[in-house]
């Protein structure tokens, strides 16, 4: 029964996530939330696996979390759930492919979709910033604003930010190189 | 038989080659199925990186079905797709499985706690990227603001987002706003 609705869940997620691996992040929350499968810790750990693993991030994501769910049959039930309408959409337009490129309402609708998608995965990276660089739980006791930041983790964020996107012989290396930095990092300050 | 089990073989590699996702994947892609079986050319190949880019779904798995359905009809499409998953499949399960034991220990602890710190910043960087094709003008930034505030305060699901903005999307260029 939980391998049914792990299909059903993942063939939602990849019928509407548009735009790549990340765009399966909002889905995996909402499936969190309303499945109590997994946590939200989970989940931003899965996302540094499937970043640093080979293959697809949307299929090693959707292997993870079906993992975690239902054992190997889940991570088989929830990948192939997650790559069935992508088959049967690419099937149906692969005949007409130029047809469907130049369809005016095609492109209007992937128009208002494009945002949709950035917005929403802007939004499940506020969930990865509360779970990391915030601490709630330690606010809400004290109330204290300043108890509310993660000291380490935020200057962590800040030279991880700058060296991913300023340092010119750091910015185009592979995320798994600042994943394992982080990982020391991580241990070395026991985070 | 020989013919699937090429597709698949070759799309085997490009999974375990495929490191990251996205634009990683082309010159793997380039090399395993242009230069090496002429399955597509490359305009094809580009065509199709681009549909499956704006298709739902894994944008190479996507890829991966067309060129499968090219070379071999359906039974190509189906096959060279499970061929793209297989290795993340084994790989994954792998890891998942020895992750599992070593949850609690405190070191892995730590390690995850810093990686998550990390996370934050490739899901940013993520986003100024695809924001950059998707943000284009008043209107597409109106549609930004109004999804990720309400996903971010309201519990919606994704796909309600995902549907209203498609037709917004479409009545919006029909209204003469796109553009401005």
């Amino acid at each position: 029964m939980i391998l049914l609705r792990l299909f059903f869940e993942f063939f939602k997620t990849g019928l509407f996530a548009v735009g790549g691996g990340m765009a399966t992040l909002p889905f995996m929350y909402d499936i969190a939330d309303r499945t109590g499968w997994f946590t939200h810790e989970m989940l931003a750990d899965m996302i540094a696996v499937s970043e640093s693993t080979p293959g697809p991030i949307g299929v090693n994501m959707a292997t993870y979390v079906g993992y975690a769910t239902a054992g190997i049959p889940g991570s088989v039930i929830a990948t192939l759930g997650l790559i069935t309408p992508s088959v049967m959409i690419i099937l149906l337009i692969a005949r007409a492919l130029k047809a469907f490129r130049d369809n005016p309402t095609v492109d209007a609708g992937f128009y208002g979709l494009r945002p949709c998608s950035v917005g929403l995965i802007a939004a499940a990276g506020v969930l990865v910033v509360r779970l990391a660089l915030l601490d709630t739980a330690r606010y809400a006791a004290t109330g204290v604003l300043t108890d509310l930041f993660n000291c380490k983790a935020l200057l962590l964020a800040a030279v991880l930010f700058v060296c991913t996107r300023y340092v010119k012989k750091l910015k185009g290396l592979h995320p798994i190189v600042f994943i394992l930095g982080s990982a020391v990092v991580g241990i070395a300050f026991s985070f | 038989m020989k013919k699937y089990w090429e597709l698949f073989l070759a799309f085997a590699r490009v999974g375990v080659m495929t490191f990251g996702g996205g634009y990683a994947m082309i010159p793997i892609l380039e090399r395993e199925i242009i230069d090496k079986h002429h399955w597509a050319t490359s305009e094809e190949l580009m065509d199709y990186y681009a549909v499956g880019q704006c298709t739902p779904g894994v944008i190479s798995v996507n890829t991966a079905t067309f060129i499968g359905y090219k070379y071999a009809g359906v039974s190509g499409g189906i096959i060279a797709t499970l061929g793209v998953v297989f290795p993340s499949l084994v790989i994954i399960t792998v890891i998942a499985g020895i992750l599992t034991s070593f949850a609690d220990v405190p070191a892995v602890k730590s390690a995850f706690a810093g990686i998550r710190v990390c996370v934050c910043v490739l899901i940013f960087n993520a986003v100024v990227k695809l924001w950059k094709k998707a943000v284009v003008d008043k209107a597409t930034l109106a549609i930004f603001l109004a999804v990720f505030l309400l996903s971010v305060f309201l519990d919606v699901s994704p796909v309600v987002f995902v549907v209203l903005s498609a037709a917004a999307g479409i009545a919006l260029t029909r209204m003469g706003v796109r553009g401005k």
